[in-house]
C-alpha cells in the first residue's frame, strides 16, 4: 500500500459530512458479504469456547450442561495449585522448553552459517532440501522412527553403540536420557527449517562487505567473526526474545508421543496433563482451570517479553 | 574463481560438515525403509543399517492386504481435501476484504482475529464446543474446529497488499464489482502464494494427530496418523477383526511398524522435493509481519 493511498484515505473522511455505518455498508456490500462466513467461524471455534472458560468455575454436571450446573468460584483452582501433578507439569513444562531454548535455539544459526559458506550452489540447494524435509514429517512418524532407532538391542543407535564397545543406553526409558533424547529429536526436527530465517538475513548482506573485508586481507573464519554474525545479530535476538515470550507454552503432540510411563516425572507436560486430567478423567473444571491459568502466563510471558523487544529498538510481534 | 590454499582446505571442512548434517538428517529415515524391507531374522541379528537385509516385500504385502489401512489412507486424502478447500476458502473471503483501508469496522475484526493467536479457550472448552455441535465421532470434528488459520490469513492478507492497486482501479472502472475484482484480478496474480498456503493446510493436516485423539473415538474414523500411533506406539495389531488379515502373528511387529511408517511418510516424501520452494517462500512472506 503506497503511502499517498494511507494519506488520502485517512484526509477524506474529515472533509466529506460524516455518514452513517448504513452508508458504507451499502457501498462496500459485497466485502462484508465476504467477511460473513470468516468472522462466524472466529465467533464460533475461537470465542465461544472462550466463554467456555466458565466452566473452571463451575461443577460441571454432564446432565445439566454448562449453564445449568452450579457455581463453585475459585474451587477448582484451588485444588489445582494444591497438587502436586499440576506442579510437576508446570516444571517439565519449562525444563523441556528450556533445554530447546539452551540446546535447540541456536543450532539453526550455526547450520545456516555453516551451509551459507558451502560454495557449490547445486551442494547447497540439495544439502538444504535434505536438511528441511524432518519439518514435514509428523509426531508420530517421528516417534515411530524414534523407537526404531532408538530400540534396545537391534536399533540402529545401539549397535553403534555396541559395535564401538559401550554398554546399551537406556535412551527412552530413563528420564536424564529421554531428557536429552526428547531435546535431541527437536534439534533434527526443526534445525533445518529454523535455518531458512537466518539464511535469508544472511542474504541482506551487501556483498560490498565482504569485498571490502578480503581487501582487508581478511579470512573465512573472520568475515564470518565480523561481518556475518553482527549482521544477523538482530534477527537473533529478536528470536531469542519471542521465544522466551512462548516458554510457558508447549506442544501436545511431541511430549506426548515421544513420552511414556517410565519417564513421566519429566514427560508429563501441561498439555498431556490437561489432555489426561480432562478427558481421560473427566474433571472439566480442572482441566479448564489448568488451560486458563497457562493462557493467562502465557498472554503475560509474550506481552512482557514483546515489550521488551520493541524497546530494545528491534521490531515485536506488536 | 581461484582460491588460496587456506581457502581451499577450509572448503573441504564446510562440505564435510554439511555432508555430516545431511547424513544425520536423513540416516533415521533410511535405516526405518531399511528395517521396513528386511528379515526378521536379519533385523534382531542388528545387520540392519541403511540397506535392507534380505531383501522382501512381505510387510508391505500385509499392509496393502489390511483394508482397513487403505481405508485410513483414502479418508485422510479425502479429509485434508476438504479441509483445505474450505480453508483455503475462508482464507481468501477474510484475507481480501481485510486489506482495504476504506473499509469500516476493519481495524476491529483485526483485532479480533490477531487475539485468536495469543489467546484461547483450551482443551476443554473446546472439546465442549465439538460436544455440543454434535460432532465428536464424526469426519466435521478433524475439519471444521481448525480450519482457518489466522496465520495463513495475516500472510495473504500481506501479498495482497502489495500488488499494485491500479489494476483494481481500473477493473471496476469497467463496472466489476468487489468479488469480481477478487476473482479476475486478484486471485490470478495470486496463483503462487495460493499454492503454498494450500500446501500450509494440507501438511498441517495430514500430519495433524491431536484432533484425532481427542474427538475421535470409532476406530473406522482414525485418519492415518492416529491409526498410525495405534500400531507403532501402543503395538496394537494392524487389524485384528479382519480374519484374513492375521499377519501380526506371521510378522515380527518392527519391520511391520517400520513399512507402516513408511506407508505414512511416502505421500510428504513424493510431494516434497517439487513443492519445497512454495513452503520456503511462504515462510518468508510470513515472517515479515509474524
Amino acid at each position: 500500500m503506497g503511502k499517498t493511498n494511507t494519506a488520502v484515505s485517512k484526509a477524506l473522511p474529515n472533509k466529506l459530512p460524516k455518514k452513517g455505518f448504513g452508508h458504507y455498508l451499502k457501498r462496500d456490500i459485497y466485502l462484508y458479504l465476504l467477511l460473513v462466513l470468516p468472522v462466524a467461524y472466529f465467533i464460533l471455534f475461537k470465542y465461544v469456547p472462550m466463554y467456555g472458560i466458565v466452566i473452571a468455575f463451575k461443577e460441571y454436571n454432564i446432565f445439566q450442561g454448562v449453564f445449568a450446573s452450579p457455581w463453585i468460584g475459585w474451587d477448582a483452582f484451588r485444588e489445582v495449585f494444591r497438587s502436586d501433578d499440576f506442579y510437576r507439569a508446570l516444571k517439565n513444562t519449562f525444563l523441556l522448553n528450556g533445554f530447546d531454548m539452551i540446546f535447540g535455539f541456536p543450532a539453526p544459526i550455526i547450520l545456516a552459517i555453516i551451509i551459507n559458506e558451502v560454495r557449490s550452489v547445486r551442494y547447497k540447494r540439495i544439502s538444504q532440501t535434505m536438511l528441511y524435509l524432518p519439518h514435514f514429517l509428523s509426531w508420530v512418524i517421528i516417534g515411530g522412527i524414534a523407537l526404531q532407532i532408538f530400540a534396545p538391542n537391534f536399533g540402529m543407535i545401539d549397535t553403534i553403540i555396541k559395535s564401538m564397545g559401550f554398554k546399551t543406553i537406556p535412551f527412552l526409558t530413563e528420564k536424564w536420557h529421554w531428557l536429552a533424547t526428547y531435546t535431541g529429536i527437536g534439534i533434527w526436527q526443526s534445525a533445518g527449517w529454523g535455518m531458512i530465517i537466518y539464511l535469508a538475513a544472511i542474504t541482506g548482506i551487501p556483498s560490498e562487505l565482504y569485498e571490502a573485508a578480503d581487501v582487508d586481507g581478511a579470512g573465512r573464519l573472520r568475515k564470518i567473526w565480523s561481518i556475518t554474525l553482527p549482521a544477523i545479530k538482530p534477527t537473533i535476538i529478536i528470536l531469542f526474545i519471542l521465544n522466551i515470550g512462548k516458554i510457558s507454552m508447549i506442544g501436545f503432540d511431541r511430549p506426548y508421543i515421544l513420552g511414556n510411563q517410565q519417564v513421566k516425572d519429566f514427560s508429563d507436560v501441561i498439555s498431556t496433563y490437561v489432555y489426561r486430567v480432562g478427558l481421560q478423567s473427566s474433571r472439566y473444571n480442572i482441566a479448564t482451570a489448568v488451560g486458563l491459568f497457562q493462557s493467562v502466563v502465557g498472554l503475560v510471558f509474550l506481552s512482557v517479553t514483546n515489550w521488551i523487544a520493541n524497546k530494545s529498538g528491534e521490531q515485536g510481534i506488536w | 574463481m581461484v582460491y588460496k590454499t587456506s581457502d581451499k582446505v577450509f572448503n573441504i571442512f564446510i562440505n564435510v560438515i554439511t555432508l555430516i548434517c545431511v547424513i544425520l538428517c536423513l540416516f533415521p529415515v533410511l535405516n526405518v525403509v531399511a528395517v521396513s524391507l528386511s528379515s526378521n531374522s536379519a533385523i534382531l541379528a542388528s545387520k540392519v543399517f541403511v540397506w535392507p537385509v534380505n531383501l522382501n516385500f512381505e510387510s508391505y504385502k500385509a499392509i496393502l492386504k489390511d483394508s482397513t489401512m487403505i481405508w485410513s489412507l483414502v479418508y485422510t486424502v479425502i479429509i485434508t481435501l476438504v479441509y483445505t478447500v474450505i480453508g483455503m476458502f475462508l482464507t481468501i473471503c477474510a484475507a481480501y476484504p481485510l486489506t482495504k483501508q476504506r473499509l469500516k469496522g476493519r481495524n476491529a475484526i483485526m483485532l479480533m482475529i490477531i487475539f485468536t493467536m495469543y489467546f484461547s479457550g483450551g482443551l476443554i472448552p473446546d472439546y465442549m464446543l465439538v460436544k455440543n455441535l454434535h460432532m465428536l465421532d464424526s469426519s466435521w470434528s478433524l475439519i471444521l474446529p481448525g480450519v482457518l488459520s489466522a496465520f495463513n490469513l495475516i500472510v495473504l492478507k500481506t501479498f495482497f497488499t502489495s500488488l499494485p492497486e491500479s489494476l483494481e482501479e481500473s477493473a471496476i472502472l469497467d463496472g466489476c464489482n468487489d468479488i469480481g475484482v477478487l476473482f479476475k484480478i486478484v486471485l490470478p496474480l495470486s496463483k503462487p502464494v495460493l499454492a503454498t498456503l494450500s500446501l500450509f493446510y494440507a501438511v498441517g493436516k495430514w500430519n495433524s494427530f491431536m484432533d484425532a485423539l481427542f474427538y475421535i473415538t470409532d476406530s473406522k474414523l482414525y485418519p492415518l496418523q492416529l491409526k498410525l500411533y495405534q500400531i507403532i506406539v501402543n503395538s496394537q495389531t494392524v487389524d485384528a477383526s479382519i480374519g484374513d488379515g492375521n499377519m501380526s502373528q506371521n510378522l515380527l511387529p518392527e519391520s511391520l511398524k517400520a513399512a507402516c511408517v513408511v506407508f505414512a511418510t511416502l505421500p510428504i516424501v513424493l510431494v516434497y522435493p517439487k513443492l519445497q520452494k512454495y513452503f520456503v517462500s511462504g515462510i518468508m512472506i510470513g515472517a515479515v509481519k509474524g
